[in-house]
């Protein structure tokens, strides 16, 4: 079974995430996947993140494909106007690239190229209703195509946004424009969770929650500080701070589990951001009874 | 809006001792904002190079700029070189009239909004060409966001709805948000179809 098809079974859902490399030494990225084979259905491929020049997202889920891992595409609005967007679209159907998460993007000046042209021609909502439209056969013009690429269009939500009802409007139309599942930005506040999952249920859509393991309390303040939409509890914070260098995976693993087993009866599954902990992932789904 | 910034002084000086030109200053018009102190302290301190100075307003003006340049025809006549204080406007408009100099701009030209949203300002229009101000509750999604967004905000609004870009700056969809939840017409964003700008309507108009 593949993603869309475990989701559309009712299966609980494991995606994780890699980032390619800043250069072409991609073979350490991909071992990382192969370590996680059998325990995560699909692996997200980010699009340089955080505006940060890196090798490609589409030939790195290639790689994966070739491999016989299921990869997602991550499409951002930030560098290609709408024809290299439609184009790369395109190229990823004929490389067997189904599942398509499409993002609005960092901006440029949150990465390392600060004098690059920020492009946004499109946007998330706008992007995953042109990408519909090619599954139609038809471009963003309406001229027909030889050939009609499928998808499996994904897209994301934050569960932490203020105001949420902002949030839930433009999830609504990036449901309306194509999207048939949600990863969310990393979540801590399972209640707050849990209120964000009561309002978005209307719309029947499978949500993965986002799990980013805390490396250290320094980390989780600098989030609550710096990341949009993202709130640890004080409990967990104290808890890495209270824990010593060596037993902080440890913590950090069974907060995970934690986040996790509350999330099975709230979301459709989970997407782990491991941000360089891979090898603790295994742990972590072990302890949440994977 | 513009914004007009000096350029890097030493060089100012390299031109005008280099060059001994004759230099126009602009003080501008409303939309310009004009550094005429910092100039006025340059050019005192690089005041023997200096075949003359006109402040004049309106370089943009060919018709003004061309009468100007009547008045000052012996001092023009008498070096090779021009330093221009002004927008691009002005500068390309004397190195229209006077073909044979060498016209140096003494500015740089910013439009004051950076870009789309970049720079904290109270309003502004980028001339998109389809104006959506309607469905926005009269807040221009266009420059009030830093990415131009059309369709809602991105994920990046900080928690006390700033700009992922700025954080002097609010998040131009929190404020749109904001306006139309206080005038009840929340309806506008759920309804609205999906917008996507059309570029050919300004390059078309640009054309014509
Ligand atoms: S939407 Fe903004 S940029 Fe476009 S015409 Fe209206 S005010 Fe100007
Ligand atoms: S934070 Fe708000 S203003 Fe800034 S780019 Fe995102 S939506 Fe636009």
């Amino acid at each position: 079974m593949n993603l869309e098809e475990k989701l559309k079974s009712g299966k609980f859902v494991i995606t994780s995430e890699i980032g390619p490399p800043k250069g072409t030494n991609i073979a350490p990225h991909i071992e990382e996947a192969e370590y996680l084979r059998g325990k995560v259905d699909a692996f997200n491929v980010t699009d340089m993140q955080s505006s940060v020049m890196r090798l490609g997202s589409l030939a790195t889920c290639r790689l994966l494909f070739e491999k016989g891992l299921e990869p997602v595409f991550q499409l951002t609005c930030r560098d290609r106007n709408r024809l290299a967007l439609q184009s790369d679209l395109l190229s990823a159907a004929v490389l067997g690239i189904k599942n398509v998460l499409v993002l609005t993007g960092d901006h440029t000046v949150l990465g390392d190229h600060l004098q690059a042209k920020p492009v946004f021609d499109l946007d998330s909502v706008s992007l995953l209703k042109v990408a519909t439209g090619l599954m139609e056969g038809k471009d963003m013009v309406g001229n027909e195509l030889d050939g009609t690429p499928d998808f499996f269009l994904g897209a994301v939500v934050s569960p932490g946004y203020d105001p949420q009802e902002l949030q839930l409007i433009k999830m609504e139309k990036k449901i309306e424009s194509g999207a048939k599942f949600f990863q969310t930005q990393a979540v801590y506040d399972l209640a707050a969770f849990e209120t964000f999952m009561k309002a978005a249920s209307r719309f029947g859509i499978p949500v993965l929650g986002g799990i980013v393991l805390l490396k250290s309390a320094g980390m989780a303040k600098f989030m609550n500080e710096n990341v949009a939409g993202v709130n640890v509890p004080d409990k967990y914070i104290k808890m890495m701070a209270a824990a010593d260098k060596k037993e902080r995976a440890k913590v950090s693993i069974g907060i995970a589990a934690e986040l996790i087993n509350g999330m099975k009866n709230l979301c459709q599954g989970i997407h782990i951001m491991p941000l360089g902990w891979e090898k603790y992932v295994p742990a972590v789904l072990e302890t949440a009874g994977f | 809006m513009l914004i007009t910034k000096v350029k890097d002084h030493r060089k100012i000086q390299e031109i005008l001792k280099g060059y001994n030109p004759f230099v126009f200053k602009c003080f501008g018009c409303r939309e310009v904002h004009f550094p005429e102190e910092e100039i006025n302290e340059i050019l005192k301190e690089g005041q023997g190079h200096l075949k003359g100075i006109a402040r004049i307003d309106y370089l943009c003006r060919e018709e003004f700029t061309r009468r100007y340049l009547e008045a000052f025809e012996n001092e023009v006549r008498a070096t090779k070189s021009i330093l221009v204080f002004s927008c691009g406007v002005g500068v390309q408009v004397v190195s229209r009239l006077l073909e044979e100099k060498i016209v140096f701009p003494g500015c740089d030209t910013f439009y004051l909004n950076g870009f789309q949203g970049v720079t904290a300002q109270d309003f502004d229009c980028e001339q998109c060409g389809q104006c959506w101000l309607n469905l926005t509750g009269g807040i221009c999604p266009l420059t009030a966001c830093s990415k131009g967004l059309l369709n809602g905000p991105c994920g990046g609004t900080t928690k006390d709805g700033k700009c992922e870009v700025n954080s002097e700056m609010d998040c131009g969809w929190v404020l749109i948000y904001k306006r139309l939840q206080s005038i009840g017409r929340l309806d506008l964003l759920k309804k609205s179809a999906v917008n996507v700008r059309d570029y050919n309507l300004i390059i078309r108009a640009a054309v014509k």
